[in-house]
């Protein structure tokens, strides 16, 4: 057989017919339910007298409307003030219970952000398909699972038939060879990869992210980077499996069970594009040129270097281009040629799908430990992905390290990344946050976001602007102390 | 789903390139578990010049008066003429369902984001991508010509301007003919139940792992 990519292997192995057309019908195996995105897709359900086709390939979480305070999240759902996020939340546990799916609900231990919660369960896998109504799904590609966001009808599609209408995407490698330096991180290189290629460079592909860069890497930081594909236009992101994929899976709830373990592993080892397979795409970047990356302005890919300057519209290629960045930087309150460093933070956001893992949490603590949060920094918060994230990270202590450095210690959700909760930006705010999206009033009405790493993040609220954590002096090795 | 008929359709240009899915519904409103009434909420932060939220009353808000689709001119518009990547962001079909509810049929743009691409078509709204220079046009043309309307013929695959010049666009054959019967997709893919479960009977075999017994 001719050589394939992941993403061919992943297609073929889930392609129930193909339709002269071009479009295909391919067979789902993982489908994750939040309540935003599905109330609509169980109402279609109940009006054409429909019943999921499979509810064991169904997991659901409620994360988007949760309330992060421990005042609101101790009563449950009957906790949270807002009538209309409650109802949402309220609607998806009756829904899963009418429908008979599986469902974490808002206190248990294992509720979480449904992307990271997935991975956490073992409840993504090597060579799945994983759908989910939400188009950060792409996190779920760090374990070679063929993986996209839907829409609500998509949504409902999955439930009543396991399958999806699709279309077979082009095939990009992005390579990123050598080695990071010291306090650069997967979320610096998935930015510099959007700077480079811009929102848009990726639409219509799917992305597999190679490179001795991408393998050195730990499972956290490939889910970072396959996580922000989407900002770069693509809805996969792919790694190929290897020891690291099947070590992080090993004795997980959802993973295969003993008897079964060897025969997965020997399917999964093929999980990685062949020798000479053909990608319509190429992208290489060196990753000892990667700097701590910082966004500037209301879309992802308007990025610079820590230790760059903002740029300059009339510098641009175009004028479309010129006009976007004279727009952005006027919502964000900034002007040409003033220096990253300069930027001074009003509030300091680290979690979401994209960091809010144990390990972004450590790297966090790191440069938090024995500080203090600026005085211009009203409010500093860490949001654990999920219950099981928080309930490590408070046994390795770093709840601590935070809350005495003054940061607040919260429970889990999306919650400031998209501010469907309370937790929000004022007006002119401006934010240091590792989340995935900068856009116009994503962190609030009015908000000024700058998306960075959890270490710069962290660095950031301690010095009330952004520093280049490469030059930071903190002790880069307390978190495996913390951890041992 | 309704069917796409062939439409006489007054055009609003939007002006802006990488218009995402946040600025085309804001997150608050996304708390509705219904389909419908997104409408007066369709672009809410740059159509308003305070913070809405849901359940007000938004005819007593403050209009943006700079806001193109707030000028009399293009009030009943039903063709978007946007700019390049339209749509880009999250997944929300809100997105769609708001356009729907304001009127829009169309949307014209030389290119559009993957997921927001097929939320509009399951919506009964038909994207189409002509190249930068032909938007451009069309750009001047809708701004200089108060009721500027572009015919859209689906079935021929053709927009047609006033002046009678006949742009040609893309669009799959799938797509294209779930919107001119109005078919529902699942009902659709049903009829393949037969395929789905012979499928099942190899996958399931070779990935037992992936089935679990709940
Ligand atoms: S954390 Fe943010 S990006 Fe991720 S699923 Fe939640 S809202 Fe979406």
């Amino acid at each position: 057989m001719a050589s394939q990519t992941l993403y061919d292997k992943l297609w073929a192995q889930h392609l129930v017919t193909q339709r002269d057309d071009g479009s295909a019908l391919i067979y789902i195996d993982r489908h994750l339910l939040h309540e935003v995105t599905s109330p609509q897709a169980f109402e279609g359900l109940r009006l054409a007298g429909r019943k999921p086709w499979r509810r064991d390939a169904n997991l659901a979480t409620p994360d988007h409307n949760v309330p992060t305070t421990l005042k609101e999240r101790s009563a449950g759902n009957a906790g949270i003030l807002d009538d209309v996020s409650r109802i949402q939340v309220e609607t998806l546990d009756a829904n899963c219970e009418s429908f008979d799916i599986e469902e974490f609900r808002i206190n248990d231990e294992r509720q979480g952000i449904v992307h990271v919660v997935g991975p956490e369960q073992g409840a993504t896998l090597p060579g799945m398909t994983v759908v989910c109504g939400d188009s950060h799904t792409a996190t779920h590609g760090a374990f070679a699972a063929l993986s996209h966001g839907i829409g609500t009808s998509e949504v409902e599609h999955v439930l009543a038939t396991q399958c999806l209408i699709a279309q077979k995407m082009k095939n990009m490698q992005v390579r990123v060879e050598g080695k990071l330096g010291l306090g650069v991180t997967a979320k610096d290189i998935v930015l510099a990869i959007i700077g480079r290629i811009g929102t848009a460079g990726g639409t219509g592909y799917a992305i597999e992210f190679a490179g001795s860069a991408i393998r050195d890497l730990s499972m956290e930081g490939r889910m970072t980077i396959c996580n922000m594909a989407i900002e770069a236009g693509a809805r996969v992101g792919l790694v190929a499996v290897d020891d690291n994929t099947i070590d992080y899976l090993k004795g997980r709830p959802f993973a295969p069970a003993a008897d079964q373990w060897p025969a997965a592993v020997e399917a999964w080892r093929d999980l990685v594009s062949d020798d000479g397979a053909h990608f319509d795409k190429v992208v290489e970047l060196d990753a000892a040129e990667i700097e701590p990356q910082v966004t500037w302005g209301t879309s992802p890919e308007m990025v610079v270097n820590v230790s760059a300057s903002v740029p300059d519209p009339n510098d641009a290629a175009d004028e479309t281009v010129t006009q976007g960045m004279t727009r952005a930087l006027e919502y964000m309150g900034l002007s040409a040629g003033q220096k990253i460093t300069d930027i001074q933070l009003d509030k300091v956001f680290i979690g979401s799908c994209t960091n809010s893992r144990i390990e972004d949490l450590r790297e966090a603590a790191k440069v938090a430990k024995g500080r203090k949060v600026a005085d211009n920094i009203q409010l500093a918060m860490v949001v654990p992905g999920s219950g099981l994230v928080k309930r490590l990270a408070e046994a390795e202590g770093l709840d601590r390290i935070f809350v005495e450095a003054g940061f607040e210690w919260r429970e889990p959700g999306c919650s400031m990344c998209l501010a469907m909760n309370a937790d929000k930006l004022g007006a002119g705010e401006r934010c240091a946050s590792t989340s995935n999206r900068n856009f116009e009033g994503r962190q609030g009405y009015g908000g000024r976001t700058h998306l960075v790493s959890p270490a710069m993040a962290a660095a950031a609220a301690i010095e009330g602007h952004f520093v280049d954590v490469r030059e930071y002096d903190y002790d880069r090795d307390s978190a495996r102390e913390m951890s041992a | 789903m309704k069917k796409f008929e062939r439409l006489q359709g007054l055009v609003a240009p939007l002006d802006r390139a990488n218009v995402d899915t946040d600025l085309i519904i804001p997150k608050q409103f996304l708390k509705s578990i219904k389909r419908t009434g997104f409408g007066p909420n369709l672009f809410d932060e740059l159509r308003y010049l305070d913070e809405g939220y849901p359940g007000q009353d938004a005819s007593s808000r403050p209009l943006n008066p700079d806001f193109v689709l707030n000028q009399s001119r293009y009030r009943d518009a039903q063709v978007l003429l946007a700019r390049r990547n339209f749509g880009c962001g999250s997944s929300r079909e809100h997105a769609p369902w708001a356009l729907d509810d304001f009127g829009f049929r169309v949307v014209i743009a030389p290119s559009f984001a993957d997921i927001f691409y097929n939320n509009s078509f399951k919506n009964g709204i038909l994207l189409i991508a002509l190249d930068e220079t032909t938007v451009d046009r069309l750009f001047q043309e809708t701004e200089a010509n108060e009721g500027y309307r572009l015919d859209i013929d689906l079935a021929g695959q053709q927009v047609i301007t006033p002046s009678g010049e006949t742009i040609p666009f893309e669009v799959d054959a799938f797509r294209k003919h779930c919107l001119l019967e109005g078919l529902d997709d699942i009902g659709l893919t049903l009829e393949q139940s037969g395929a789905i479960r012979d499928f099942e009977s190899r996958h399931r075999p070779a990935n037992p792992w992936l089935f679990r017994d709940v």
